[in-house]
């Protein structure tokens, strides 16, 4: 009942961009069936050297590579077959290369979703399907946020909004997403900052953010195999400015292009193996960070029937 | 379809109330009531000055009468902003009603932030240094570190204060009434007052401010102008002044401090950079003493920050006793205690927590900031809105703190460059710094020495203040030890440096007048 293919490889946007999308489980196109929990552990490396100041690409000798590792425990939980939700939570640490800055580490943000699945149907040649996701994140800990590029996250708690649609021929796919994420202003150390202007404030705006995601592939009840292009993009923010320190409020854009996979190690779909990694193609205020992540998923049945059948391990839409 | 349309209400309700969460940042100072000064100090025109010898060294001719009908229209002027007032004018009027020598205080700290950014080096590996005559070109003029910083605002806040107790010579030898004090029929924007209003205290200080950043930040000029235009403009449409109130005023305050400018332009910060051979001689000297010279760490290697401060001309003494100052020298590179004192730096950063680490953001004031002299300044502004200070009592206060800063920032950049001592992260590579590392040496810290200072004056002029402020300044001198930056030594010489320093500019406040 693997239906959490997910990828934690958002944790390394965290770093510099912080949105707080942790499962790609919440930006796919795949249910848990009623009571069945899907929960493991998941560990993602991620890297940058090189960085946009503002639209510029540079890298800093004083910094060096700045790298990230991120332990998480992710789940999805299946309230019935058409409404899920997924949590997920990871813990951080940060290091960089070069220089005399100290990294930080932490148990970072909470992040719960719904997910809903109103329309599942035949059209053409296979089954469209249509999801509306719901997001909340917030801080678990005071962790350090104007601290970039070492801090562990931004600290905003965030409300999040995604239309998505799937169409699936046998066993090929393609997952489309748009969500729009609302970002709460958030308190730092310091009672003065300079953006455009000086405020006299420990209250720092964030600009919201938005994020176009489409994915494609291989989907069956074994192996799921798929490209995924991802774009984030904050709606406002700053520019970092020339040979300055990032800031939490900078305007963070980033470009991705990765491959996931999944893999139901077990006959009766118990256990899976999820991998993958991206690479940033074009970004603005971020690290050029590339990716990697793997994990494992176990499916608990909580179903009063038998424990899980071959047949019920289908991904709920493609029952 | 019905399922669409829901979910697509779903997502838009969400949308909608998401959005209407106002998220605007208030800043400190945006709601802060109009100044009304408990005490107009109309005496203030006896005090002493800085830099001028008497009030009377600019001369500031006998405005017209205000039975005239040249004053008359002036008044008419007045009315007839006030007729047409636009959102944005009550605007003005609200912003800069709070005090002249506040919001240019908050100004300077803005231009500072601004440019408060170390250049990024060239394609060998040197750096460039930002040239005065080409502010604009990368990298701009100037870089405002914490040296330049402490004297853009001593320079600022003192011219400001010479050119406000030779308006108050003027105001009362002139004795001319505020215009809804000669017309009654006048509507205010501002609370009325009995101080006479021929020359505008605020034209004054804007008039001080614009010549001085002429100098300090020559590609700021745009903004600068902006924002005087803007006050003056505010000034007139609230009825607080007539035209001939403003322009003489802020003739004042240019001629006033021309002679700041005059004092700045040869008070050798110019060299403070140094040159290699400079650079060189302070590294050989410390090797020849037996000790490890301060190397900079960043990459590429930087030369030290304004090596040369410590010769600038002091304000609160001669430039004999600020030399007098300089404490002894640090604990040995090779002595135990030296050992002792980085392996403590070394401990306080592996075993940090959180609320050290507030300390060291609070206080850091590093890259992008007002840096420290800011910091103090914003912590003495909102002091000193609470006091309801006359503008020259304001100015005076200002003063008194920033030239504290900035001779604190001479007799420490002198003795960081006597003894050039190395940062403990430099002899010990384990340890890591949780706030940027400042590219010059040690022996004594910046921050402690600062905040000495600025407690130590801020404590004589605000007493019931004075234990606040000291527990300030300790809490900002160790957050440079809890950084991983400084050796405990640094820091607590540091602030009996800063304290000697103040101490020079309390015995000015005894004498001036003031109090």
């Amino acid at each position: 009942m693997l239906k959490l293919k997910t990828t934690i490889a958002m944790i390394a946007f965290v770093l510099l961009a912080g949105h707080t999308t942790l499962a790609q489980t919440d930006m796919d196109a795949i249910m848990m069936s009623k009571k069945q929990l899907c929960i493991g552990p998941m560990y993602s490396y991620s890297s940058w050297k090189n960085y946009w100041e503002g639209t510029l690409k540079r890298e800093n000798l004083n910094i060096g590579t700045v790298s990230s590792n991120a332990y998480s425990l992710m789940g999805a939980y299946g309230i019935n077959n058409k409404l899920n939700v997924l949590f997920g939570a990871p813990y951080i640490t940060t290091k960089a290369s070069a220089g005399t800055l100290k990294g930080m580490s932490g148990i970072q943000d909470l992040s719960l979703f719904v997910k809903w699945m109103p329309i599942e149907k035949e059209a053409g040649p296979g089954t469209f399907s249509m999801y509306t996701i719901g997001g909340v994140s917030f801080p678990l800990t005071n962790y350090v946020a104007d601290f970039l590029p070492l801090s562990i996250g931004l600290r905003s708690k965030t409300v999040s909004a995604r239309l998505m649609l799937d169409y699936q021929v046998n066993n090929l796919f393609v997952t489309a997403s748009g969500t729009y994420v609302f970002r709460d202003n958030i308190t730092i150390d310091r009672t003065s900052y300079y953006t455009n202007y000086l405020i006299q404030s420990n209250e720092v705006q964030m600009p919201d953010g938005s994020n176009l995601n489409v994915r494609a592939g291989y989907r069956s009840g074994k192996l799921i195999a798929e490209a995924v292009l991802n774009k984030w993009t904050t709606q406002g923010g700053f520019d970092i400015t020339r040979n300055n320190m990032p800031f939490p409020s900078n305007r963070m854009n980033a470009t991705t292009l990765g491959v996931n996979f999944k893999y139901n190690v077990t006959k009766n779909h118990t256990l899976a193996i999820v991998g993958g990694g991206n690479t940033t193609i074009a970004g603005r205020n971020m690290g050029q960070s590339t990716t990697y992540y793997g994990g494992l998923f176990y499916v608990l049945d909580f179903s009063p029937k038998q424990k899980s059948t071959s047949t019920n391990n289908q991904p709920a839409k493609t029952n | 379809m019905k399922k669409i349309l829901l979910s697509a209400l779903v997502v838009s309700a969400a949308v909608f109330f998401a959005s209407s969460c106002s998220k605007e940042v208030i800043s400190l100072t945006d709601d802060t009531a109009a100044l009304q000064p408990a005490n107009q100090d109309l005496n203030a025109g006896t005090w002493k000055p800085i830099l001028l010898t008497a009030p009377t060294d600019i001369v500031v001719a006998a405005p017209i009468a205000t039975n005239t009908p040249e004053y008359r229209a002036q008044i008419n002027e007045i009315k007839s902003f006030q007729h047409n007032l636009t959102a944005q004018e009550k605007t003005l009027v609200k912003y800069w009603s709070a005090g002249a020598v506040l919001r240019w205080n908050e100004i300077l700290r803005e231009l500072v932030a601004k440019h408060n950014l170390a250049p990024y080096q060239k394609d060998d590996g040197t750096y460039p240094f930002p040239d005065a005559a080409n502010p604009l070109a990368y990298p701009q003029f100037p870089f405002a570190n914490p040296p330049y910083a402490a004297r853009a605002y001593a320079y600022v806040t003192a011219s400001q204060y010479d050119a406000l107790v030779a308006a108050w010579h003027y105001k009362t030898l002139y004795n001319r009434k505020a215009p809804y004090n000669v017309d009654s029929s006048l509507q205010v924007l501002v609370p009325k007052n009995t101080l006479p209003s021929y020359p505008s205290e605020d034209a004054v200080v804007a008039g001080a401010a614009v010549e001085m950043l002429k100098l300090l930040f020559p590609g700021d000029q745009d903004y600068i102008q902006l924002k005087a235009e803007e006050h003056k403009r505010a000034r007139i449409i609230a009825g607080a002044n007539v035209r001939s109130d403003i322009e003489a005023g802020e003739a004042l305050g240019r001629a006033v401090a021309q002679k700041f400018v005059a004092r700045a332009r040869t008070d050798r910060a110019g060299a403070a950079a140094g040159n290699q051979a400079l650079w060189t001689k302070l590294e050989e000297d410390t090797k020849a003493r037996g000790e490890t010279p301060w190397i900079s760490q960043e990459s590429p290697k930087r030369p030290p920050m304004l090596p040369a401060f410590g010769k600038v001309k002091t304000f609160l003494m001669d430039s004999v006793t600020a030399v007098s100052l300089r404490p002894g020298p640090p604990p040995s590179t090779s002595s135990q205690q030296f050992k002792i004192e980085t392996e403590e730096v070394y401990q306080m950063v592996k075993n940090t927590d959180r609320e050290k680490i507030r300390i060291v953001h609070f206080w850091a004031d590093g890259v992008s900031t007002a840096t420290p002299p800011g910091h103090w300044d914003a912590i003495a502004a909102e002091d000193f809105i609470g006091k309801n200070y006359s503008e020259v009592r304001w100015a005076r206060n200002m003063a008194l703190l920033n030239m504290s800063l900035m001779d604190a920032a001479i007799v420490c950049w002198d003795t960081k460059n006597t003894y050039f001592n190395p940062r403990p992260s430099q002899v010990d590579p384990r340890i890591k710094t949780l706030t940027g590392l400042p590219n010059f040496p040690s022996y004594i810290s910046g921050h402690s020495t600062f905040s000495g200072a600025a407690a130590t004056i801020l404590g004589h002029l605000i007493p019931e203040r004075a234990n606040a402020y000291e527990a300030m300044a300790k809490e900002a001198s160790l957050s440079r030890l809890y950084g991983g930056i400084h050796y405990r030594s640094d820091c607590e010489t540091g602030l009996v440096v800063g304290k000697n320093v103040g101490n020079y500019a309390i015995e000015r406040a005894r004498t001036d007048g003031g109090e």
